[in-house]
């Protein structure tokens, strides 16, 4: 005799009260998460989750080493020690500094080739105790990325499970997969190039009257495990909605001094 | 008021014993063709002397029984298969009798360093930790052995009776008091090591145990044989008083092992390393302390690189004859099988030139790290494992390219250095935004090419329109500069050169070998070029990213 799925339903419940209560509530995961420090990008995602893989993939000069390096300055002004594993050997001390990372507390990583990135990487891993561990293969082919297999990625998030260390994955285009809990693509957009007032509009006729004062960057949320109503059972779902695309303003760290001499003219 | 005595019988050849590598090697030996059993069951001889003068100088009981005597020579000695001959040495018997008195203050700080072989400890106040005077004998007896050293433990009330006791009773003797004599009576007399002339004068008259030597009148011994007669008289009795000579402890940790066939592999040598840091971290927690860095020095075999033994000898030459390296550690540890994963890791990383004969390894001591750990504290890496998973990073990429930047004070484009990776543990607990101002703007970033990469530069009007490097080319839509900068002239690689800020605007279709490296979408890039005056070359420092 077939039986209900609701009397089936009551009669687990009964069976255990008192062992689980609500066993068929969903109750939503609580993920502890760092912010990037950058107001519109944290009310979009959330901030960056601890024991997750946190993607962000997009072309040259669209703001991926920005959004790095404001992590890697949040997670040191926690305290917490940081690891970078660098693809191709390219980070900037001196914008790391400029953008308020504690260096003391980051372990650089300067690599050649992939090879060396994820054999540094389940070394880290390994090790345990750092509170962001950051792969930069921005500038390595992503033909080269792409074939990476799908269970070198499962195996990394599976290293920070249930740890508070957050993985940081930076790549020309999203390869993680399913594997990261929070995805960005980032889109390049023109850069802001400081002028006198007054000043010809050919910037190529007087070069030396500009100068390259930020960008303006937009990030798209892809993916994501810690949006509200967006899963059921662990599952999360991709983003397609033109409001979870946000744009902030990159500077340079000359630009204070640029904008005082402008308004002094 | 006790006193307990170790003795180690055979003193000179169990020195060598104990510095005699492993069974593991006895296997590689196999393989390389040659076999011996393990050495301490064998009967063994060590001779000393010039070669080929060399004589046996001293022998295990084992040895005797098969027919080897004192002054036979090495060929002589040789006759006797069964014996293992080896060579003395002082060295060895340095490091053997320094573990013994590690041993000693492993119980109490009051030692006495009565002799190589022997040492005498105070047992006062030592019930409460350890327990009862035979309790304590066996721990040293079973520490003892941990050190690679078989002994003899006597206790008494009386320390010169502690001490011959130990000399004459195999294993554990605890004399209670007052049976100092008794129990001595049977001993020969030459526990209290007497010249010969007095032996054999003794054995004229019939005395050969300490209980005849106890029942002789002590006047005319006294006239017969002198103040020597009438202290070894006082010893038989077991009347003799006198105080001990403290020892002062001494922190050096030395273990040494010379090798008979020259190693060229890492693996037979991490088995001697291993053998040896045992040791080392033995008497390291037996002293309550850890090695703050580790000293090796390799002895290696240059003659098989062809060097005559005639060539003259110079400090260049002395210098290629040994390794030595000295490896700092974070924090103080004594973790065998952590300082041997460290060792091996430096080894591969950079190993000796030549094959080793002989090993010396040293620790310099400090207190063991003790921290207490806080609940609300932001976590780190263990200080130990960081060591490991740094010393493995460093074999993967280089010593070089793992560390903090540091910057330095200089206005040289890219100025900075790697320095060790030590992040201090915050004692504030987990507090966001330390110093951090939230909802500024961020700091764009910059990426170095490293080294920077050659381009080709159109130029119209004194400006950058064209670039072609790498895989890329495009036309240049903003120029920003020149920035002049330089600086160390005075130096070889001082630095003179016109950078500009760019951006770049390429199409897909202009790049044709990077089509399937660039998205459908022309991109604008931003990227930082300068020209170089010294080397009159275009070339590209980095990107904005």
């Amino acid at each position: 005799m077939a039986v209900s799925v609701t009397v089936l339903r009551s009669q687990i419940e009964t069976a255990l009260a008192g062992r689980i209560p609500a066993p068929f509530t969903h109750r939503p995961i609580q993920t502890e998460t760092t912010p990037f420090n950058i107001p519109e990008l944290d009310q979009l995602t959330g901030g960056m989750p601890h024991g997750g893989v946190t993607e962000i993939a997009g072309p040259p000069s669209s703001g991926r080493a920005t959004l790095l390096l404001s992590a890697l300055a949040a997670r040191t002004a926690q305290s917490q020690a940081c690891a970078l594993v660098d693809g191709r050997d390219s980070f900037d001390p001196h914008s790391a500094e400029a953008a308020g990372v504690n260096l003391k507390r980051l372990l650089w990583v300067r690599c050649r080739n992939i090879d060396q990135c994820l054999r540094a990487t389940d070394l880290l891993l390994q090790g345990g105790g750092f509170g962001l561990i950051a792969v930069d293969l921005s500038l390595l082919p992503p033909k080269t990325v792409r074939y990476v297999p799908l269970n070198v990625w499962f195996r990394f998030r599976r290293a920070v499970e249930n740890t508070s260390t957050i993985f940081l994955l930076l790549d020309q285009e999203s390869n993680a997969g399913t594997c990261a809990s929070l995805v960005l693509h980032l889109l390049a957009e023109p850069s802001y190039w400081a002028e006198t007032p007054g000043q010809q509009r050919s910037r190529l006729l007087n070069a030396c009257a500009c100068l390259l004062n930020g960008s303006q960057v937009y990030v798209e949320l892809v993916r994501s495990r810690l949006k509200s109503g967006a899963h059921q059972f662990s599952s999360f779902t991709r983003i397609t909605d033109a409001n979870h695309i946000v744009n902030f303003r990159s500077k340079r760290k000359w630009s204070d001094f640029t904008n005082v001499i402008t308004s002094t003219k | 008021m006790a006193f307990a005595s170790i003795y180690v019988p055979d003193f000179s050849i169990q020195a060598v014993v104990r510095a005699e590598p492993p069974l593991q090697y006895a296997q590689v030996r196999r393989a390389l063709g040659t076999s011996e059993p393990v050495l301490r069951q064998q009967a063994i001889a060590l001779i000393e002397g010039h070669p080929p003068l060399e004589k046996v100088v001293t022998m295990n009981q084992a040895a005797a029984q098969a027919g080897i005597a004192l002054g036979m020579t090495k060929s002589q000695a040789k006759q006797f298969p069964s014996t293992a001959i080896r060579l003395r040495s002082y060295a060895q018997e340095q490091i053997a009798h320094a573990a013994l008195l590690d041993l000693g203050w492993s119980v109490s700080p009051r030692v006495e360093d009565t002799a190589p072989d022997s040492i005498v400890i105070d047992l006062t106040g030592l019930a409460a930790l350890f327990g009862s005077e035979e309790v304590i004998a066996r721990l040293l007896l079973q520490r003892a052995c941990d050190l690679g050293l078989f002994v003899h433990v006597a206790v008494s009330s009386n320390l010169e009776v502690a001490l011959h006791a130990a000399r004459g009773f195999p294993g554990i003797a605890v004399i209670p008091a007052g049976k100092e004599s008794a129990r001595l009576g049977p001993l020969p007399i030459q526990i209290f090591s007497p010249p010969v002339e007095v032996i054999e004068t003794l054995d004229r008259w019939g005395v050969r145990a300490c209980a005849d030597l106890a029942k002789l009148p002590l006047l005319e011994l006294s006239e017969r044989l002198g103040q020597q007669g009438v202290r070894f008289h006082q010893w038989a009795r077991g009347a003799s008083v006198r105080s001990m000579i403290l020892a002062e402890p001494q922190l050096r940790f030395e273990e040494e092992m010379a090798l008979e066939y020259a190693i060229e592999e890492l693996e037979p040598l991490t088995f001697l390393l291993a053998r040896l840091l045992d040791q080392l971290c033995a008497r390291l927690s037996a002293r309550s302390m850890a090695a703050s860095a580790i000293r090796l020095r390799f002895t290696l075999d240059t003659y098989s690189q062809g060097e005559s033994m005639h060539a003259p000898q110079d400090s260049n030459t002395d210098a290629k004859k040994t390794y030595e390296k000295t490896f700092t550690l974070p924090v103080a540890m004594h973790d065998a099988k952590m300082l041997l994963k460290l060792l091996r890791l430096y080894l591969q990383s950079d190993p000796p030139a030549a094959s080793i004969v002989h090993i010396l390894i040293a620790a310099d001591a400090a207190p063991p790290r003790m921290r207490q750990e806080g609940l609300f504290l932001p976590s780190a890496p263990d200080s130990a494992k960081l060591e490991l998973t740094i010393a493995r990073l460093a074999n993967l990429v280089g010593k070089s390219n793992i560390g903090s930047p540091r910057l330095i004070d200089s206005h040289r484009p890219d100025a900075f250095e790697i320095s060790r990776f030590a992040p201090a543990r915050s004692t504030r607990g987990i507090e966001n935004n330390i110093g951090f101002p939230a909802g500024r703007e961020p700091v764009a970033a910059f990426r170095v090419f490293r080294p920077a990469a050659r381009a080709k530069v159109s130029l119209r009007g004194g400006r950058p329109v064209h670039i072609s490097f790498a895989n890329m080319h495009g036309k240049v839509t903003v120029a920003s500069g020149p920035w002049r900068t330089s600086g160390e002239w005075w130096r070889e690689d001082a630095w003179d050169r016109q950078e500009w800020d760019i951006e770049i605007q390429r199409s897909p279709a202009a790049n044709a070998n990077a089509i399937e490296n660039a998205s459908a979408e022309p991109q604008k890039t931003v990227y930082r070029i300068f020209f170089d005056t010294l080397q009159q070359a275009w070339f590209v420092a980095g990107m904005y990213d």
